[in-house]
């Protein structure tokens, strides 16, 4: 039997049957990454151009980029943002995905929808939003403003990743360790943490690139010497136009995507255990 | 009690006047118990009684609306879980998935600085007590249903607590495994000494395990004695019906404080005068009586007709129509002996009852 004619589940449906389920997924994906994919050829051009596909092919673009103190501070920036984004987002999304979970309160639906507000509103209310609140106590263009601004972006994806972490967890263990002679805190250390620390681990990870990623509230609320790389990329974009742009852009690609294959990979062991 | 109890001295609880409620129901109502130094006492009742509750209560996770609880002299009612040195087991198990067997059985004694070698050989002789010696590095999920119960047995009796709960940690075994784990237990509790109090629904598991049964049913204490007296001599129609199986008929009284039931005397009342009774007769303390046998001083014979007789294995059902809407259950064995006499459905039959089996109960409706 050739792999056409075989099942392709556990049914009659063969993969033949299926081969234009096959393509139009292909296609889909396809359109769905093109234009990220693009931009790799571009940054590997000579050209003071962006130009698909290069003529000629250099990596002056790479270096261009890394030789500059204001991208190379652009981008120690966004590091640094991303980072404490990530250090106050995962804890606060662990305390209140568990909270949450534990309790028993009436109001935890209406408190869980409050708490994921942030990913529903459009981004760019929160920013404009954001922007008049900073100007009245002086926050603009600040480090902890735009931490504290992209941590209300990452809670909510903190919050949703354990919680889902902790739904299939029996609480009646923590329980156990109480009787056991473990205070409160320490059961949930030793006992419930340990169980949940690939979501944890994940919570940590994309709160890091919801930051790292950011651009809309980084466009309004930072500036100066804390603008973001991803600031900065918009305003070279709109002023003048180089390849630097592609190069940037091919770096954040990798990386986001390492990142995110790592929260994925994370995810299908915390299944697995 | 052959072995000397090892570890710390057991306690007894006194519960005075516990109550709970979750809204409007009272999952404790004024619930007064004392269980003894090391007895086991099983907390018997129907799905929803407060057994559950009761035992949280006990253990320190759910905080009753008001009450006592003493272990020995100390009131316990504000001590937080914790520290009150109470060995837990759950239906579920509650293992820790991310240690092994050893750790598991380890962590009270980690929690409290045994560490090293004493740890070990403190888990080591937990796991020989319930017979799992050599486990120690095993991972939880390498364990079968019955292994994983004696690892939550071993964590929670391993650090010497004072008290024993359990809630219903058998139910997820099957019967075999239960029947044999319910020996055991027994062994085990003779052996520890601990005061045990065992939450279960089946009433022939607190029949087998336990010292003293204390029924409960919503939320109330209906009846606390040893299993032969709950059996024997159940305080009402509730327990009557929800241990063991049993027809109800109801009695009546005639002027001397006879108990009557169709005109047999089968008891007596006393000066008791305002009440109704209720005859409670056991299925398996019914007989077939030879056609023709008249009720006597030892014996009370019916008649009836029997509408069938069900092949159950180590036993056999009859269900006799003694009129026409009363059906009486017998319970026989199945050996060469004993049979429904040849009886087919529909043929006259007598059923008869010692009169030491006879079991009346006041205030009694038939449920
Ligand atoms: N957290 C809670 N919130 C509201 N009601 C509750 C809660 N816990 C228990 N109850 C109610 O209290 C009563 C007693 O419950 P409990 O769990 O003690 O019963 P149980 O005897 O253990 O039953 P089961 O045999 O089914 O385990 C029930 O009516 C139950 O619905
Ligand atoms: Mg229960």
């Amino acid at each position: 039997m050739n792999w056409w004619s075989r099942p392709a589940a556990d049914t009659q449906i063969t993969h033949g049957n299926r081969l234009w389920l096959y393509v139009l997924s292909a296609i889909i994906m396809l359109l769905l990454v093109a234009p990220t994919l693009i931009v790799v050829p571009m940054s590997f051009s000579d050209s003071q151009y962006l130009e698909f596909p290069p003529s000629t092919w250099s990596l002056r673009w790479y270096e261009e980029y890394l030789g500059s103190a204001k991208w190379m501070r652009a981008t120690a920036t966004s590091f640094q943002v991303g980072f404490l984004t990530m250090l106050v987002a995962t804890p606060l999304g662990v305390m209140a995905a568990y909270a949450l979970f534990v309790s028993r309160h009436r109001a935890t639906r209406a408190i869980f929808l409050l708490l994921i507000t942030p990913m529903i509103v459009p981004v760019i209310l929160i920013a404009i939003g954001t922007f008049y609140a900073y100007g009245r106590v002086g926050m603009n263009n600040t480090i902890a403003g735009l931490v504290l601004a992209h941590s209300a972006l990452a809670l909510p994806i903190a919050i949703i990743v354990v919680t889902a972490g902790l739904s299939s967890y029996d609480l009646s263990q923590e329980q156990v360790a109480r009787s056991l002679g473990a205070t409160r805190t320490k059961a949930f250390f030793l006992i419930t943490l340990p169980q949940i620390r690939f979501s944890v681990i994940t919570a940590a990870l994309l709160s890091f690139l919801t930051s790292f990623d950011e651009v809309i509230i980084a466009i309004f609320v930072s500036g100066g010497a804390n603008a973001t790389l991803t600031k900065h990329m918009f305003a070279a974009l709109r002023d003048y136009i180089d390849p630097t742009i592609a190069a940037i852009s091919t770096i954040m690609v990798i990386l986001s995507s390492a990142l995110l294959l790592l929260t994925q990979f994370l995810g299908s062991k915390g299944k697995r255990n | 009690m052959t072995d000397a109890p090892q570890g710390t001295t057991a306690l007894p609880i006194q519960i005075r006047d516990l109550t709970k409620r979750y809204g409007s129901v009272h999952a404790l109502n004024s619930v007064d118990l004392d269980v003894h130094s090391g007895e086991f006492l099983t907390l018997l009742g129907p799905s929803g009684s407060g057994k559950t509750t009761l035992l949280m209560a006990i253990a320190g996770f759910s905080r009753p609306d008001s009450g006592s609880i003493r272990f020995g002299e100390d009131e316990v009612i504000l001590t937080p879980p914790h520290k009150r040195e109470v060995g837990m087991v759950f239906q579920s198990y509650a293992l820790f998935p991310h240690m092994n067997v050893a750790d598991n059985i380890g962590f009270p004694l980690k929690l409290r600085g045994i560490s090293g070698a004493e740890r070990a050989a403190r888990v080591e002789e937990a796991l020989e007590t319930v017979q799992l010696s050599g486990f120690g590095a095993r991972n939880i999920d390498q364990l079968s249903g019955g292994q994983r119960q004696r690892v939550a047995l071993a964590r929670a009796f391993v650090f010497g607590p004072r008290i024993l709960l359990m809630d219903e940690p058998l139910s997820a075994l099957d019967k075999k495994l239960r029947e044999r784990m319910q020996i055991e237990l027994k062994h085990l509790h003779r052996k520890l000494g601990v005061t045990t109090v065992y939450v279960t629904h089946d009433q022939r598991e607190a029949l087998t395990m336990s010292d003293r049964v204390a029924v409960i049913n919503d939320g109330e204490l209906i009846q606390l004695d040893t299993p032969e007296v709950i059996y024997n001599s159940p305080a009402n129609a509730f327990v009557a019906d929800f241990i063991g199986e049993s027809t109800m008929l109801p009695l009546t009284r005639d002027d001397a404080g006879a108990l009557l039931f169709r005109g047999q005397v089968v008891g007596d009342a006393g000066t008791d005068q305002g009440r109704d009774w209720t005859l409670v007769m056991r299925p398996e303390r019914l007989f077939f009586a030879d056609a023709g046998a008249e009720t006597d001083d030892q014996t009370i014979v019916l008649t009836g007709v029997l509408r069938e007789a069900v092949f159950q294995g180590e036993s056999e059902m009859a269900l006799v129509a003694i009129d026409d809407d009363t059906e009486v259950a017998v319970r026989f064995g199945t050996s060469g002996r004993a049979s429904a006499s040849g009886s087919n459905a529909g043929d006259q039959v007598s059923i008869g009852l010692d009169r030491n089996d006879v079991i009346i109960i006041p205030d009694g409706q038939a449920v």
